[in-house]
């Protein structure tokens, strides 16, 4: 059920933090894309590029003072950058909804699992605890935790890492929201875990049609996942692609060495290339490309003009000398 | 240069704003045994803890002892049965016999049974007290903590300053301001001297709190700002607080007894009181030190008790002092 119409568009997206004493700084620069419904969208970048932020601008979580957010974030026609806050509120778990990183830390250690469940239903749904009960029970079976009417009276602490993340999952979609923001929801778990909490993620966003927003650092993830993918560098958006075409032929040299330094099981033997570096070394995006420090084929412009993100057949690129496609 | 009230000020807020940390900590970080919450795995490291084994013991003996008091006493603490032995100038205080182990006071009351008795006065006055300086704590705490901006700050700034004049002082000079002395007026001054430091152990844990993980987990949920406070953030904020309660328990029977042996307490000696014997105790010091001996051996020993029990947990559950 993909229609046309973005379900999310976010166009120039600019969160910028004030620093005391030191020059303000825009953690998201600029950031456009849209989600359609039904429709998985990764966000992929190294840490600092500001995957948690442009979710949180999203989502109208971010500290109410000492940053400001500019651009439209519009939801079903809805910008909700200027939503009053109790409307925001009502709809945060309603329409949207996120999962985090940390299962742990995410759930609130002194109330059961259960209750966490229901009082998202409670509060958006107008049901009764007695009532909701049942529906937590189903939700948390639905997401594989065995054992649903013992589990839910259970504390996060009496969980596995897995299992409270499976419940997070549970808590999130209990709504039913059309949109799923997921900020890098398996890095704090073992890697069997992860894999068995992405195909739950892929399983349910396909039964239930909601679109989701995939953060990660991890291109291995988005592989199996995403439909489109968006890769962020130094607050901007460097490069945009359908998942098959982008991980076919990389442009940028940026997503071209987060490619390579992906292991791969078909090719034992192969060395990995890191990319050199770090995000310390960035340029100001004002009259460079930030990347140029660290690329693997800078040419004179990349330190002299900034790159323009430009589209052309659903890809967008922002690079001065892109990798060449092998023909 | 340090002016040694600002520095006893400064030193108790730090020892405060510790304990406030430790609230955080509760959640994610610390996950040294997987599946073991910070408060289990400080249980169990308390279990073998001799030193908050030993407060837990003279704790729980106290308090039972207060419990059953008026049916463990052996007599009635308010009646003078060896007023008979005492004679004003060649026997004031009438020494130990049969039936009286540890004699009697000057009016021929037993002490034994005074000293029964009176562990249940400081029991009330410490337990009120500690609740209502909590209770006080909570409410600015909480407003402070969950709303911060000029809320705060104004909260804080009365706090900061009541937190800089010692407790003792702070408390002698409310109760002084009582025109009838009373047990109650004990228990309001020694309240009132501990709720700027429960609010800021309350605030600090609460600020942790509202930036802690699963509130922002609550708040994209859309979760109502009211079950945030009361539901999310409160539960978690009060570990460290009630840490703190057994700590202000030991200082308020302590104070207790000083404004007590001060003048300041109940006039009516009928219900005896640790501090209040002690007091009364001064004029026969020199000839008669037992009378002082035992009064004051009980504050120390139950004040000890608190300490070691809270001490022992606050350290359990900070993560900067494991091992
Ligand atoms: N509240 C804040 N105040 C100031 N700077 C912030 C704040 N939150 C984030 N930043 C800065 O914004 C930048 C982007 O942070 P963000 O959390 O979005 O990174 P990320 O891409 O999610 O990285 P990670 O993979 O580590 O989660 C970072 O450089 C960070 O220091
Ligand atoms: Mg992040």
């Amino acid at each position: 059920m993909m229609s046309d119409a973005p379900l999310l568009s976010v166009e120039d997206l600019t969160v910028t933090f004030g620093r005391r004493g030191q020059e303000p700084f825009r953690a998201v620069d600029g950031v456009s894309f849209q989600v359609r419904p039904g429709q998985t969208v990764g966000l992929v970048g190294e840490s600092g590029c500001g995957k948690s932020v442009t979710s949180l601008a999203i989502m109208g979580l971010l500290p109410q003072r000492g940053n400001t957010v500019s651009g439209r974030v519009d939801f079903e026609g809805t910008n909700l950058l200027e939503l009053s806050t109790d409307d925001m509120r009502d709809r945060r778990g309603r329409d949207i909804a996120m999962v985090f990183q940390d299962p742990l830390s995410s759930l609130n250690p002194v109330v059961p699992v259960g209750v966490q469940v229901t009082e998202v239903l409670e509060r958006h749904r107008g049901m009764t605890r007695k009532a909701a009960m049942p529906v937590a029970a189903d939700l948390l079976r639905r997401v594989g935790i065995p054992d649903p009417d013992r589990r839910i009276k259970d504390y996060p602490h009496q969980m596995s890492g897995g299992m409270r993340q499976r419940a997070l999952i549970a808590i999130a979609l209990a709504c039913a929201p059309r949109l799923l923001i997921a900020d890098e929801p398996t890095t704090a778990l073992d890697v069997t875990i992860q894999a068995q909490i992405l195909a739950l993620l892929k399983e349910l966003v396909e039964d239930t049609g909601t679109a989701l927003i995939m953060i990660t650092h991890d291109l291995g993830v988005v592989a199996g996942l995403c439909d489109e993918v968006n890769v962020l560098y130094g607050g901007r958006i460097v490069e945009r692609g359908a998942r098959h075409p982008l991980f076919r032929d990389p442009r940028h040299p940026y997503t071209n060495g987060l490619l390579g330094s992906i292991p791969r099981l078909d090719a034992v033997g192969e060395r990995l290339t890191p990319i050199p570096g770090s995000v310390a070394d960035n340029l100001p995006w004002d009259h460079a490309c930030a990347f140029a420090p660290r690329c693997s084929q800078p040419i004179e412009r990349c330190t002299q003009v900034t790159p323009v993100l430009e589209e052309s057949f659903g890809r967008a690129l922002r690079c001065h000398n892109p990798v060449e496609v092998p023909r | 240069m340090t002016d040694p009230l600002t520095s006893y000020g400064q030193s108790r807020k730090a020892r405060i704003d510790a304990l406030a940390a430790t609230s955080v900590a509760e959640s994610g970080t610390v996950e040294e045994a997987p599946g073991l919450s910070l408060i289990a795995s400080a249980w169990q490291r308390l279990r073998r803890n001799p030193v908050f084994l030993l407060g837990a013991f003279i704790t729980v003996a106290f308090v039972l002892l207060a419990l059953v008091a008026p049916w463990v006493a052996p007599h009635d603490p308010a009646v003078g049965y060896l007023l008979d032995k005492v004679r004003p100038q060649s026997n004031p205080v009438p020494g130990p016999e049969p039936g009286f182990p540890l004699g009697a006071d000057s009016r021929g009351r037993d002490l034994l049974s005074r000293l029964i008795v009176g562990a249940r006065q400081t029991l009330i006055v410490g337990v009120f007290a500690t609740l209502g300086g909590f209770l006080g704590g909570l409410v600015l705490g909480t407003l402070a903590g969950a709303f911060g901006g000029w809320v705060d700050s104004l909260v804080m700034r009365i706090v900061d300053v009541m937190l800089s004049i010692p407790s003792l002082l702070l408390a002698v000079s409310i109760s002084a301001l009582a025109t009838r002395p009373s047990q109650w007026t004990v228990i309001l001054a020694i309240a009132i001297v501990q709720i700027p430091v429960f609010a800021r152990l309350l605030r600090g844990s609460m600020l942790s709190q509202r930036s802690s993980d699963h509130v922002l987990a609550a708040r994209a949920l859309g979760i109502k700002q009211s079950a945030i406070v009361f539901r999310h953030m409160l539960p978690n904020a009060l570990g460290p607080v009630i840490v703190q309660a057994t700590l202000v328990l030991a200082v308020a029977i302590i104070d207790a007894a000083a404004l007590s042996f001060l003048g300041l307490g109940n006039p009516d000696d009928r219900k005896p009181e640790w501090g209040q014997m002690l007091g009364q105790s001064q004029q026969y010091l020199a000839d008669y030190p037992h009378l002082a001996f035992w009064p004051a051996a009980c504050i120390i020993v139950v004040a000890l008790g608190f300490t070691l029990m809270g001490e022992s947990t606050r350290e359990a559950l900070d993560p900067k002092s494991r091992r």
